[in-house]
């Protein structure tokens, strides 16, 4: 098959639809399991911290989430790029379903953050580089939310959150290595696939389970916000009719 | 009509935005009369004393300065939107890159340039130290035009809406807070005696990637305004 043939099935909302129904009890299903299980994993096997005690177990879902949340961001704005590049219709609905769970992901790594900040540095916030700029991804996540909502005309809502949210991504860069450029309260990043990681890997195991959860819970609302953006607009078409009038019936 | 060289197209579209602002006159001094207003508005609210207004005077003069310069970018496309001169400068065959850089180049002239040589008068009304003046319109001259560009990006995203202010606000402000923060911090270095220049060469760092990049993505937002 070629490239091209490739990218017109990938493009078709209808395809896509078909192909990622088959997708979800799969990504559902490996997500929740590696999720809750990380989490009990996390939360009742794994050795107290030397430091912190119990309250470093809150990593199990902060570190996902933040991760995440900037993943989603970078997401967003490739699909955007796509969109603008080869006007793919499909890659604007990813767009659009992408916006508010990356806003979720990125209230809860900001809320955690604060929770875990009170009993390691006994303050609930500090404007220190990373929070900081997380921040800003959390108000750039709003602006996209918005602006989508400000159009009449679903075309024009699409390619200019596509514009915006392809500037905005200067900003991932900035969180991203902002914990080493600003040495400051936040750590930098534990993890590391080329050298070795400073966490001690009971600790890590099922870190990794919840990280690895996540991204598939990510891609699993993903698709299914995207499938939904879908049927709302090919509702004219026949297939879609097909599919309602079949589950009415 | 044979194309025009670039230098004498800037040109031309500077001198037309200019005149045309001069000539409404509320444009370019009602971000003025903000700056001023808004300024004298914190003496008032935290109170005179002079060593506590001196310590926030750099935040307050950036902040300030930042907010007419955003309260301003609305009108930037919105008068050319409205008359139809948008969709003749899209309908040319004079590329749109340079149009909107001499447009976003000319509004900074109305409103940052302004707003950066009155700065020094209300640091004297904010007690603002004296070793704190050159740099405090040094950082405003190069970061105003830093937020003109940016903030041209949301107008042109914006333009084709009815109620564009507000919205232009949420979407600008996430891009604006690096340029406040170097452009804060420059003032805050120099009144502590201390080297100021790596923050106002970052500046000129986001002066010099808006002024290549960010034409770019204002003018594929207008190709969206304009065709919605």
């Amino acid at each position: 098959m070629s490239i091209s043939s490739t990218f017109h099935k990938w493009g078709s909302p209808r395809w896509f639809y078909q192909f990622s129904g088959r997708l979800l009890p799969w990504l559902a299903g490996l997500s929740l399991l590696l999720l809750l299980g990380g989490c009990i994993w996390g939360l009742a096997f794994v050795p107290a911290d030397y430091k912190q005690g119990n309250s470093f177990r809150i990593i199990y879902i902060h570190v996902p989430a933040s991760a995440v949340a900037m993943g989603a961001y970078v997401t967003m704005a490739v699909a955007g790029a796509i969109h603008l590049i080869w006007r793919m219709k499909l890659a604007a609905m990813v767009m659009k379903a992408i916006a508010p769970i990356g806003a979720s992901l990125t209230f809860l790594a900001l809320l955690t953050g604060a929770v875990w900040g009170k009993p390691t540095w006994g303050t609930w916030w500090v404007w220190d580089a990373r929070i900081t700029s997380v921040l800003i991804l959390f108000f750039l996540y709003l602006g996209i939310i918005a602006l989508h909502q400000a159009f009449e005309n679903r075309d024009a809502a699409a390619k200019a959150c596509a514009v915006l949210a392809i500037v905005g991504a200067v900003n991932i860069p900035i969180i991203y290595w902002s914990v080493e450029w600003w040495y400051s309260l936040h750590q930098p990043a534990s993890i590391s696939f080329t050298g070795e990681s400073t966490i001690h890997p009971t600790m890590l195991r099922p870190l990794m389970a919840t990280l690895s959860g996540m991204y598939l819970f990510f891609a699993w609302v993903l698709l299914l916000f995207t499938r939904a953006e879908i049927l709302d607009r090919e509702r004219n078409t026949r297939w879609v009719q097909d599919i309602v009038c079949g589950e009415a019936r | 009509m044979p194309s025009a060289g670039l230098l004498s197209l800037i040109l031309a579209v500077l001198q037309r935005d200019v005149i045309a602002s001069l000539r409404r006159g509320s444009e370019w001094s009602n971000p003025l009369v903000f700056y001023v207003m808004v300024c004298a508005l914190f003496p008032l609210g935290i109170g005179p004393q002079p060593e506590r207004l001196a310590e926030l005077a750099p935040g307050i003069l950036w902040v300030v300065a930042l907010l007419a310069s955003l309260l301003a970018t609305d009108s930037l496309f919105r008068g050319d939107f409205d008359d139809g001169t948008l969709e003749q400068m899209l309908l040319t065959h004079q590329s749109l890159y340079p149009q909107v850089l001499a447009k976003t180049l000319a509004h900074w002239m109305m409103t940052g340039l302004p707003l950066s040589v009155l700065s020094p008068i209300l640091g004297v009304l904010l007690q603002l130290p004296p070793a704190g003046m050159l740099p405090l319109m040094a950082s405003l001259v190069l970061g105003t035009m830093v937020l003109s560009f940016i903030g041209a990006i949301g107008a042109a995203l914006t333009v084709g809406l009815r109620k564009g202010g507000l919205l232009l606000s949420l979407i600008v402000l996430p891009l604006y807070i690096p340029v406040l923060i170097f452009g804060s911090s420059v003032v805050k270095t120099a009144i502590d005696g201390g080297p100021y220049m790596p923050q106002l060469a970052m500046l000129a760092v986001f002066f010099l990637v808006a002024l290549a990049l960010s034409p770019l993505a204002i003018c594929g937002a207008l190709r969206i305004s304009v065709d919605q």
